[in-house]
């Protein structure tokens, strides 16, 4: 039987893994095991921006994935980015094993308002469900309210609902119907 | 379904372009990287990128500069924007004159990437919609329609474009069933009144009162029947073309009439009082020889002369023979789609019957022989049996013998055969028969001929 990981990328809160864990056991139809936390590789920090290399990170993530793993998802403080973005809230491989989630940019205190757990929790989940739909192939959806909708900032992350519209979840029971969740 | 538009990135560092092209198809576009500006042509030559992200500063090899030209040579419709880390106004200007569409400074805000690329993709969009669109328009009504590789033909095809953009008055001649409204649609199509109404009238279906009508227009009560104003065909074709056909049958006050409107492109409708102003252009068409009519007096020289600022003579099918066998090929594919018959071609026997036949009624004949020779052929290929009836035709056209009938079944047979010579024009029936219109009706409803 195959295997969804969790890591942690630096010091992560508990309550976010919890979180983090149960929504991805409420969804996918494989057990969730936690890995221990892993250290920011050393050149993923870029000092000249002050932010993460979201590849390099996930390079990373992918290293340390167990060989049953059907899905690696790492979550981290780091506030990543890649060169041409100014930032990302998380990357996927689409169709691939690989997914990151930073949690930077969705706390409340990133834009100067005070820390709120109960909108950090609704954003982690909508980013998680977001990424983890890349790695069962979805790409973004047209439907607004769609949590695979397209996010740039983050007034777009809370316009949308934590659920997938009818297309990209029905999408989402076929490839659970596959061995590992792969491509049929 | 949706398309998906292939988008290129080209940069030397894999990190960029591999993290920008995950970012892109996460989106839903097929991407695809090149480390240099050799590598993206290569790719180019095989795929027609909608969009190729181009970093302007690669080592070695060509720049970013150089790949952005090459590429406009290989793939002039992919639209190309520039990445550039650095925000100098000397590079931007240098990329927007050698035709970068956009320039985009890096690290830029995810939003930027997502609103510059669904705009380029909207545009893309519109623009490929655009062109099929046209290609349909152009397609229906174009010379494309004229099939013809004889020399007169091609030199009034070539004049149809010339004359397609101006105002003047075109005359075309030709016997029935040459292609007149054809050329007349060419003339309008090609030109800048494409996308303006393009009106035809037969002026020889009509009694006068009716085509007054038709043409001017009637204001409410102006005859038996007019029961509201309703707009002619001049004011219909207003800004485009009106073709008036078989010009050369208009009554004598009509004729002054549409002199009139040539002159100052004014008229009064039927029973009114306001002059309409119209912005039209007239082709007229006639299988008549007007030059005769004038000397006649039928025809006024002044209304001749001012039709006959351009003219066209068609010529008859006799006389372009080569595309006889040309014609015949469309005819048999179109026909023997539109019918369902799976009929590929013509036999050369029956090609051979069809170039020595001397077609009076020109094109449309050829056409209706064909569809006559489709539905009942029962072969994949039309053989010159299919035809045996045209030689009997022109036979009948040849000699003379006169069976042991009653005269009255001569005479009904004429009738017959000549209308069948008109395609069933009983104006053009009665001329050739010697005979007025009413006459050969009275005679049609004597012999039980059904027409």
């Amino acid at each position: 039987m195959k295997v969804v990981y969790l890591v942690a990328i630096g010091s992560v809160p508990k309550a976010a893994l919890e979180w983090v864990e149960a929504t991805i056991g409420e969804w996918c139809p494989w057990p969730v095991r936690r890995l221990a936390a892993l250290d920011f590789p050393a050149d993923s920090f870029d000092t000249k921006r002050g932010q993460y290399k979201s590849v390099e990170i996930m390079k990373a993530v992918s290293r340390s994935a167990p060989a049953d793993a059907t899905r690696i998802l790492g979550v981290t403080e780091g506030d990543l980015a890649i060169p041409t973005l100014t930032f990302v809230f998380g990357q996927a491989q689409l169709d691939g094993a690989v997914a990151v989630v930073s949690l930077a940019r969705l706390r409340q205190e990133f834009y100067g308002l005070p820390a709120d757990e109960n909108v950090l929790r609704e954003r982690l989940v909508k980013e998680v469900l977001h990424e983890l739909g890349h790695t069962f192939g979805l790409t973004h959806c047209a439907e607004g309210k769609c949590v695979m909708s397209l996010a740039t900032h983050i007034g777009l992350v809370d316009s949308k609902e934590q659920r997938y519209c009818g297309h990209c979840g029905a999408h989402l029971v076929r490839r659970f119907t596959t061995p590992d969740g792969e491509k049929s | 379904m949706k398309k998906v538009w292939p988008i290129l990135v080209v940069d030397d560092e894999e990190v960029m372009s591999e993290s920008m092209a995950a970012w892109l198809r996460e989106d839903g576009y097929r991407v695809d990287t090149a480390a240099n500006g050799q590598a993206a042509l290569d790719l180019a030559k095989a795929t027609d990128y909608a969009i190729c992200f181009i970093d302007l500063k690669m080592p070695g090899g060509m720049d970013g500069i150089e790949t952005m030209m090459e590429m406009r040579r290989v793939r002039p419709d992919s639209s190309i924007i520039i990445i550039t880390a650095y925000a100098t106004v000397d590079t931007a200007i240098q990329a927007m004159k050698e035709g970068a569409q956009e320039y985009i400074v890096k690290p830029c805000h995810p939003q930027e990437i997502s609103m510059l690329v669904s705009r380029i993709l909207k545009l893309k969009k519109l623009q490929s919609e655009n062109v099929i669109l046209r290609k349909k328009i152009s397609r229906q009504y174009k010379h494309h329609d004229i099939i013809t590789k004889n020399p007169r033909m091609e030199e009034i095809l070539a004049l149809t474009q010339e004359i397609a953009s101006l105002r003047s008055t075109v005359l075309i001649r030709g016997e029935s069933g040459t292609g007149k409204e054809l050329v007349a649609r060419a003339i309008h199509y090609s030109g800048s009144r494409a996308e303006k109404p393009f009106v035809s009238v037969s002026c020889a279906a009509l009694t006068e009162t009716l085509l007054e009508s038709e043409l001017f227009g009637h204001e409410k009560g102006s005859f038996t029947g007019a029961e509201g104003q309703t707009k002619g065909k001049f004011e219909l074709a207003d800004g485009g073309t009106i073709f008036l056909d078989e010009i050369g049958d208009i009554s004598g006050k009509l004729q002054a009439d549409l002199l009139r409107v040539l002159q100052e492109r004014r008229f009064y409708r039927v029973g009114g009082t306001d002059e309409v102003s119209v912005d039209v252009r007239v082709i007229a068409a006639t299988n008549k020889n007007l030059p005769e009519e004038v000397k006649e007096g039928r025809f006024r020289d002044d209304l001749y002369y001012r039709l006959n600022v351009i003219e066209i003579h068609i010529p008859p099918l006799r006389e372009r023979r080569e595309d006889i066998p040309l014609l015949a090929e469309h005819f048999v594919q179109r026909i023997a789609s539109e019918l369902g018959k799976d009929i590929s071609g013509i036999s050369v026997d029956a090609l051979k019957l069809l170039i020595d036949y001397d077609w009076p009624g020109n094109v449309r004949e050829l056409e209706n022989v064909i569809e006559r020779a489709i539905v009942t052929s029962h072969n994949g290929t039309l053989e010159d049996g299919d035809f045996a009836w045209l030689t009997q035709r022109k036979q009948g056209t040849q000699s003379w013998d006169v069976p042991d009938v009653p005269l009255s079944e001569l005479e009904r047979r004429a009738i017959i055969s000549v209308l069948e010579r008109k395609q069933g024009n009983v104006k053009e029936a009665a001329m050739a028969l010697g005979i007025d219109r009413s006459t050969l009706y009275d005679k049609l409803k004597r012999y039980e001929i059904t027409h």
